[in-house]
């Protein structure tokens, strides 16, 4: 699956997709491949704070947990409720409905500093 | 995002050994991870579609890295006696049983099976992860006995299949009269394109099924011909899921030479009244006189959060334990697991809190397995 173009991505596979000043927070399509079956994701409720490059959760597959770092400072707005209960839509659908959480920035700078589709996508190859 | 406390350990230019179906395992597009020194398929699809397919029709495994030896000659049954703790001179031709091997201070060097092929023939297959100590082990015992321990790791290969259809379709790759004539725990020999096949009705998973012990170069022809029946590749991921939800016991993770069988709940494998002379006969006896100070146990979420190997058991605010094999059930839809705990907490209902990384998770000792095969109607 091809990164969408319009996300900002991390070197931990994060993406961040920037709407006006509201993030919203997944993880790649490689991240979840990786991970193989997903069955909990665990991630902060609303009003929560997050911060740039932090970890902001966990996320277990059949066989392991994984930390989440989050690509961007703010607070939360909301979290995906039906992950709770469908964990598998982040690997079903990591750009859509696997979504995470909406964060509310507080430095919309710092997506700058966040690698571009086409950039990530090289990442990936140099570390094949 | 990355790996937390359960990150696999990649050996860095570790030359890693290949079973005869690594060119099978990649051509299917397995991942690949290193276990025990094998290059190992963790997964082909996905853990929970392998696991499903196990348990709703078929599955298969490459299990050759796991150690397999013969042991042949007149004392090759006492050998075995002496090296196992379950009376393997009960075994009669055609019969296999679990066993433990100990050291003489009772703690488990290995968990086996013995397979009786001819009263001077014998196949004991062991752990891949134990496979150089256990041959180690036995080279060194064997001396005192008439009997030679021959071998059959590298030469051979293993697959182990799996599931409610696993003894059609077996049937109608080997031949349905010799898979119908193995009764479970049973073993014999049939030929398919001109080679031996050793079978066993025995499993890690369970379910119902055969165990395969073919040449190496002659496996692949075989696990094709199963793969063409419709039978799903699986890996060490579904594997692992299978026998916990099972409650068998792994080796390494459960138990280790600081372990004892009656710990482990594998009293079933111990046999004293025998009379017989074997190593670990005098600690495993006082054992049972002086008792045990911890005891496995199962474990099953009550609440969200997948319990791992390592993480603490804690009752009343206090450590009273630790998760040996913890993982998420895909049968269940919630984490089960295996820990120890004092032997005053081990009753079944007994609630406890296992620490995930500085959280709690609610979990309760329910009956041994977790998961328990439909019996046929």
């Amino acid at each position: 699956m091809a990164s969408p173009p319009e996300l900002r991505y991390t070197k931990e596979h994060e993406w961040v997709r920037v709407e006006g000043d509201v993030g919203t927070i997944g993880i790649t399509d490689y991240a979840q491949d990786q991970l193989g079956d997903i069955v909990f994701v665990d991630v902060p409720p609303p009003n929560s704070p997050i911060i740039y490059m932090q970890k902001f959760g966990e996320i277990e597959s059949v066989k392991a947990v994984s930390e989440l770092f989050s690509p961007v400072s703010g607070e939360v707005i909301e979290r995906n409720e039906g992950l709770e209960d469908s964990p598998q839509w982040v690997n079903d659908d990591p750009y859509g409905d696997g979504w995470m959480l909406k964060v509310r920035l507080s430095n919309p700078g710092e997506t700058d500093t966040l690698l571009s589709a086409d950039e990530y996508e090289a990442f990936l190859g140099e570390n094949e | 995002m990355s790996a937390g406390d359960n990150k696999q350990v990649s050996p860095q230019a570790e030359t890693l050994l290949h079973t005869p179906f690594h060119g099978e395992h990649l051509r299917l597009g397995a991942r690949m991870v290193p276990f025990a020194g094998w290059d190992m398929p963790v997964q082909y699809t996905g853990v929970i579609e392998e696991h499903n397919a196990v348990r709703n029709a078929a599955g298969m495994f490459d299990v050759s890295h796991m150690g397999r030896f013969e042991v042949h000659g007149p004392d090759a049954a006492r050998f075995l006696r002496y090296v196992c703790t379950w009376d393997i001179a009960r075994l009669a031709p055609g019969e296999g049983h679990y066993a433990a091997a100990c050291r003489e201070d009772g703690g488990i060097l290995d968990d086996v099976y013995v397979f009786c092929l001819t009263p001077v023939r014998y196949l004991i297959v062991v752990n891949a992860s134990n496979a150089p100590k256990m041959q180690q082990w036995m080279t060194r015992h064997i001396s005192s006995f008439d009997a030679t321990l021959v071998d059959r790791h590298h030469s051979t290969a293993m697959i182990a299949v799996q599931g409610p259809d696993a003894l059609a379709v077996l049937g109608s790759v080997l031949g349905a009269g010799f898979v119908r004539s193995l009764k479970p725990r049973r073993c014999g020999e049939t030929t398919w394109q001109g080679q031996a096949v050793f079978a066993s009705r025995t499993g890690y998973t369970g379910e119902d099924g055969l165990e395969l012990v073919t040449d190496g170069k002659h496996g692949p022809a075989l696990w094709s011909a199963l793969l063409d029946a419709g039978v799903t590749p699986c890996g060490l991921g579904a594997r692992d899921t299978l026998r916990l939800e099972a409650a068998l016991l792994l080796y390494g993770n459960d138990m280790d030479e600081d372990t004892n069988p009656f710990e482990v709940g594998l009293d079933w494998v111990v046999t004293l009244d025998d009379g017989a002379d074997f190593l670990g006969r005098e600690a495993l006896s006082r054992i049972t006189e002086r008792g045990i100070d911890r005891q496995l146990v199962c474990l099953k979420a009550l609440e969200r959060g997948v319990m791992r190997h390592g993480h603490p058991i804690h009752s009343d605010g206090g450590d009273v334990g630790v998760v040996t094999s913890g993982t998420f059930s895909p049968t269940l839809g919630v984490s089960i697991g295996m820990g120890f705990v004092t032997p005053a907490l081990s009753a079944t209902g007994t609630r406890l809190e296992v620490d995930v990384r500085g959280k709690p998770l609610a979990v309760e000792i329910v009956p041994r397995p977790f998961y328990k095969r439909p019996k046929k109607v």
